[in-house]
C-alpha cells in the first residue's frame, strides 16, 4: 500500500467546489483585455473586466485539459511524469539572493550562481528537473528571464521548470527553447519545460499572466499555474477559504488557457501560504503554508489534473536546524500528498535567498521520503515465518540470502552528508555538506549537445544579449564561447 | 468621572471600535473635555498601548489595524473641533512618509503614520510606490523634518538608497533625517545607505521619530 495524506473530507471537498464555481460568477474574476473576446464567445459575461464564468463553461475546460503529459530530457527521453500520484522535486525558482559558501552571507545572485546550482542538481538524481533558481543579477534587468533559461539549456539535460518576466521575455524564451528541441514538432510532442504562471490574489490575472496563458497555449508548451493565495491578507484567513481562491484562481487559469488551445497541457499548481499577522511575511515555512498546498493538490486531484506544489523552503536565513525542520517537515506532506511537482528545494529566507548547502541537504530528505512512499511491501508468500524456519531462535538473520536479496529494497542508504557513525567518528554537518557539494562538482559533466545546436544557441543569445545591453555570455566558460562562434 | 471618560476612549481604541471612539469624542466635545485632553489622556494611551502590545505580538496586524481605524475616527471629531476653537495640538515633527517606488505594500508604512499622528507628528502620507524626486519634493517643500521610507521587499529595499542619494543630491538631505523600515531592512542596511535611524516596528518608530526630533532641537540649539 503507498501511503496517502489528505486534509479534505468528501463533504470539504465538495464545499470547496459548489463555492469555487460561486466565485467565478460572484465576484467573477478580473482578467485582461487580451482574453475578453475569447471569454465572452465561449459564453462568460465579460464587463469592466471583470469576466463571470458559467460552471458549465468551467468544467468544459476542466475537461479539455488533459489528465497526464511528460517533460523530456534533451535527449527526448521521458523524464518527469505530471500525473496520479508520481512526485518529482526540482529547486526552488527564481530567488535574488545566493548564501555564499565562502563567506556564508546571503548575497545578490550572479550567473555564476546559476550555474553552480545547475550542474549541482543535475548530479542528484532526487532532483527530476532543474529551475531557473535565481535572478542572476550581472545580468541586464530586460534580459533576465531568457538569459537564465539559457544558463540551464546549457549546463544540463533535465527538464526545466522556469518562468518568464515578460510578453517578450516568453518569445525569446520558445526561441531559446525552439532552437533546443530542433523543430516545432518536437517542442509540442516532447516538451522539456513548464511554465510558471501567476495570477495575482485575489482572482486577478493580469495582463503579462493573461498573455503568458495564451501564447503558451498556442505555443503547445505545458503552463503551471501558480496560484497564491496569502491567507488572512490577499485570502480569506481560514485554509478552506483560501483553498476556494486557490481553487477559483486555477479554473479561471485554465478557462483561459483552454479556450485558446483545449487539450494543450495545464499543471493546477500554487505557492499558497498564510500571512503572519505578527511581522507582515508570508513564511512558506509554515505548517499552514504546508497544509494549504496538501489542500490545493487534493483539490487539482479531485478534477483530475496533474499537480504542483511550493514545499521545502525554509524561512530561516542560515542553513540551520530551523531550516532541516521546515523543510524536511513540508517535503514529507507534499511526497505524501502525491504531488507531481514540488518545487522548494534549496531555498531560504522566504524565498528570497538560495543555498548550495541546503540544495544538497533537502536532497537527503527528498531521498528519504521517497522511501517512506514506496511503503511497506511483504517480499514473498511468508513474511517472517519462512526466514525464522532458517534461523530458529539464533538471530542470525544477517547471514541469511534472503536478507542480501531484499535489503537494497528494503533500506534507503542515504550519502555521507547523513551522520549514521558513532561518536567523534566524522565532521560536522556543515563539513560534511560542503565536501558533498565539492564531490557532485567535481563530478559534474557537461551534458553532450550537438555541436549545431550549440552555435545556434549560442548566436542568438549573443544577438540578443547585444540588443539588452549583455557584456559577454557570463556563466559560459570563454573556451566553449570561442570554440563556437 | 472624567476618568471613566479617558479609560473607555481608550478601551475604544484597544477593542479596535471606530464607531464607539467617533461617539466618546463627540461626548467629549459635548460635555466640554477639552480636545487635546480627550486626545493626549484618552485616545493616545489606547494607541500607545495597542503599539506595545503590538511589539510583543500579543495583539497582531488586524487588531493593529482596527485600532488605527478608531483612532482615525476620534481625531476626526477632535480635530475638526481644534479647528474650530482656533487651537492647535502641538507639533512633535513634520513627517513626509510613503513608500518607496515600485512597493505597493500598505500596511506598515500607514501604521507607522497612525502612531506618529496619534502622538503629535504632522504626518503627510505620499501613499505607495512614490519615486524618490516625488519623497525629495515634498520634503522641500513641507519643510519636512523626517523622511519615512517604507520597503517590503528586498527588491525595492534598494530605493531606499535611491531617496537617500536624491536628498543628498537636492541639497536637502542636511534639513532632514531619514528614518527606514519594513520587513527586510536591518540596522546594518540603514547604516550602509546612510539612514538616520531603522525601526522594526510602528511603536519604534516612534521611538525614533522622537530621538531624531531630539536630535535635530540639540543641534539647532547648539547653532550660533
Amino acid at each position: 500500500m503507498r501511503p496517502k495524506f489528505e486534509l479534505l473530507d468528501r463533504t470539504l471537498l465538495e464545499r470547496i467546489e459548489v463555492e469555487a464555481f460561486q466565485l467565478l460568477t460572484t465576484p467573477g474574476v478580473r482578467i485582461a483585455p487580451c482574453a475578453y473576446e475569447l471569454l465572452s464567445e465561449a459564453g462568460a459575461t465579460v464587463k469592466d473586466g471583470v469576466a463571470r464564468i458559467p460552471e458549465d463553461l468551467a468544467r468544459k475546460c476542466l475537461a479539455s485539459a488533459p489528465r497526464e503529459f511528460h517533460l523530456y530530457s534533451r535527449d527526448g527521453q521521458p523524464a518527469v511524469h505530471y500525473g496520479g500520484d508520481d512526485v518529482h522535486f526540482d529547486p526552488g525558482s527564481s530567488c535574488l539572493n545566493i548564501l555564499d559558501s565562502v563567506t556564508g552571507e546571503a548575497r545578490p545572485a550572479l550567473a555564476s550562481d546559476l550555474v553552480r546550482l545547475v550542474q549541482v542538481t543535475e548530479m542528484l538524481p532526487e532532483y527530476a528537473a532543474q529551475s531557473t533558481a535565481v535572478i542572476c543579477n550581472d545580468v541586464p534587468q530586460d534580459a533576465g528571464d531568457w538569459y537564465r533559461l539559457l544558463l540551464v539549456l546549457w549546463h544540463s539535460a533535465k527538464p526545466v521548470v522556469t518562468g518568464a518576466f515578460s510578453a517578450a521575455g516568453l518569445k525569446t524564451m520558445l526561441s531559446l527553447l525552439l532552437i533546443d528541441a530542433g523543430s516545432e514538432e518536437a517542442l509540442r510532442k516532447a516538451p522539456r519545460t513548464v511554465f510558471d504562471v501567476c495570477p495575482s490574489p485575489p482572482l486577478n490575472w493580469s495582463e503579462f499572466a493573461s498573455q503568458n496563458l495564451l501564447d503558451l497555449a498556442r505555443a503547445g508548451v505545458p503552463a503551471e499555474i501558480i496560484s497564491m493565495p496569502m491567507a488572512g491578507a490577499t485570502a480569506p484567513v481560514t485554509l478552506a477559504g483560501s483553498v476556494v481562491q486557490h481553487t477559483a484562481e486555477c479554473i479561471s487559469g485554465i478557462v483561459i488557457h483552454q479556450l485558446e488551445n483545449p487539450g494543450a497541457p495545464v499543471v493546477w499548481g500554487g505557492a499558497p501560504s498564510i500571512f503572519d499577522m505578527s511581522t507582515g511575511m508570508t513564511p512558506m515555512g509554515s505548517i499552514e503554508t504546508a497544509m494549504l498546498d496538501v489542500a490545493c493538490s487534493q483539490v487539482g486531484k479531485h478534477f483530475g489534473l496533474p499537480t504542483h506544489g511550493y514545499l521545502g523552503s525554509s524561512d530561516g536565513k542560515f542553513f540551520d536546524a530551523q531550516a532541516g525542520m521546515e523543510s524536511g517537515i513540508a517535503i514529507a506532506l507534499g511526497a505524501l500528498a502525491g504531488i507531481n511537482m514540488i518545487s522548494g528545494a534549496g531555498m531560504l529566507d522566504f524565498l528570497a535567498c538560495h543555498s548550495l548547502e541546503k540544495l544538497v541537504f533537502d536532497a537527503e530528505a527528498i531521498a528519504s521520503l521517497k522511501r517512506l512512499i514506496q511503503g511497506i511491501e511483504p517480499h514473498g508468500d511468508s513474511l517472517a515465518t519462512a526466514m525464522f524456519a532458517l534461523t530458529g531462535l539464533s538471530g542470525n538473520f544477517l547471514k541469511l540470502r534472503e536478507t542480501r536479496a531484499l535489503l537494497r529494497a528494503e533500506q534507503h542508504f542515504p550519502s555521507a552528508v547523513i551522520d549514521r557513525g558513532g561518536l567523534g567518528s566524522g565532521d560536522n554537518i556543515a563539513a560534511r555538506l560542503r565536501q558533498r557539494t565539492d564531490e557532485l562538482m567535481a563530478a559534474y559533466r557537461h551534458p553532450a549537445m550537438g555541436s549545431d545546436r550549440q552555435e545556434a544557441l549560442l548566436a542568438f543569445a549573443r544577438r540578443q544579449g547585444e540588443k539588452m545591453g549583455l557584456a559577454g555570455l557570463p556563466g559560459i566558460p570563454h573556451e566553449e564561447v570561442a570554440a563556437h562562434l | 468621572m472624567m476618568d471613566d471618560a479617558f479609560s473607555a476612549m481608550s478601551r475604544s481604541i484597544v477593542d479596535g471600535a471606530p464607531d464607539a471612539a467617533a461617539v466618546l469624542a463627540q461626548n467629549a466635545v459635548r460635555d466640554g473635555i477639552p480636545p487635546l485632553d480627550a486626545i493626549n489622556l484618552g485616545f493616545v494611551p489606547g494607541m500607545h498601548y495597542v503599539g506595545e502590545q503590538f511589539a510583543m505580538r500579543t495583539m497582531l496586524l488586524p487588531d493593529m489595524m482596527a485600532s488605527a481605524e478608531a483612532m482615525r475616527a476620534a481625531m476626526g471629531v477632535l480635530e475638526r473641533e481644534l479647528t474650530q476653537s482656533g487651537a492647535s495640538r502641538p507639533n512633535e515633527g513634520v513627517v513626509v512618509l510613503g513608500t518607496v517606488k515600485g512597493d505597493i505594500h500598505e500596511i506598515g508604512k500607514a501604521l507607522v503614520g497612525t502612531i506618529l499622528t496619534a502622538h503629535g507628528f504632522r504626518v503627510h502620507d505620499l501613499g505607495v510606490d512614490v519615486p524618490a524626486d516625488r519623497f525629495a519634493a515634498h520634503a522641500r517643500e513641507l519643510q519636512a523634518d523626517i523622511v519615512g521610507l517604507s520597503a517590503l521587499l528586498t527588491t525595492t529595499m534598494k530605493q531606499q538608497r535611491t531617496v537617500v542619494e536624491t536628498l543628498q543630491r537636492e541639497g536637502i538631505r542636511s534639513q532632514v533625517k531619514v528614518m527606514v523600515g519594513g520587513a527586510p531592512v536591518t540596522r546594518a542596511w540603514a547604516e550602509e545607505i546612510g539612514a538616520d535611524g531603522f525601526g522594526k516596528d510602528a511603536i519604534s518608530a516612534l521611538a525614533l521619530a522622537r530621538s531624531l526630533m531630539n536630535g535635530k532641537r540639540s543641534i539647532a540649539v547648539g547653532q550660533p
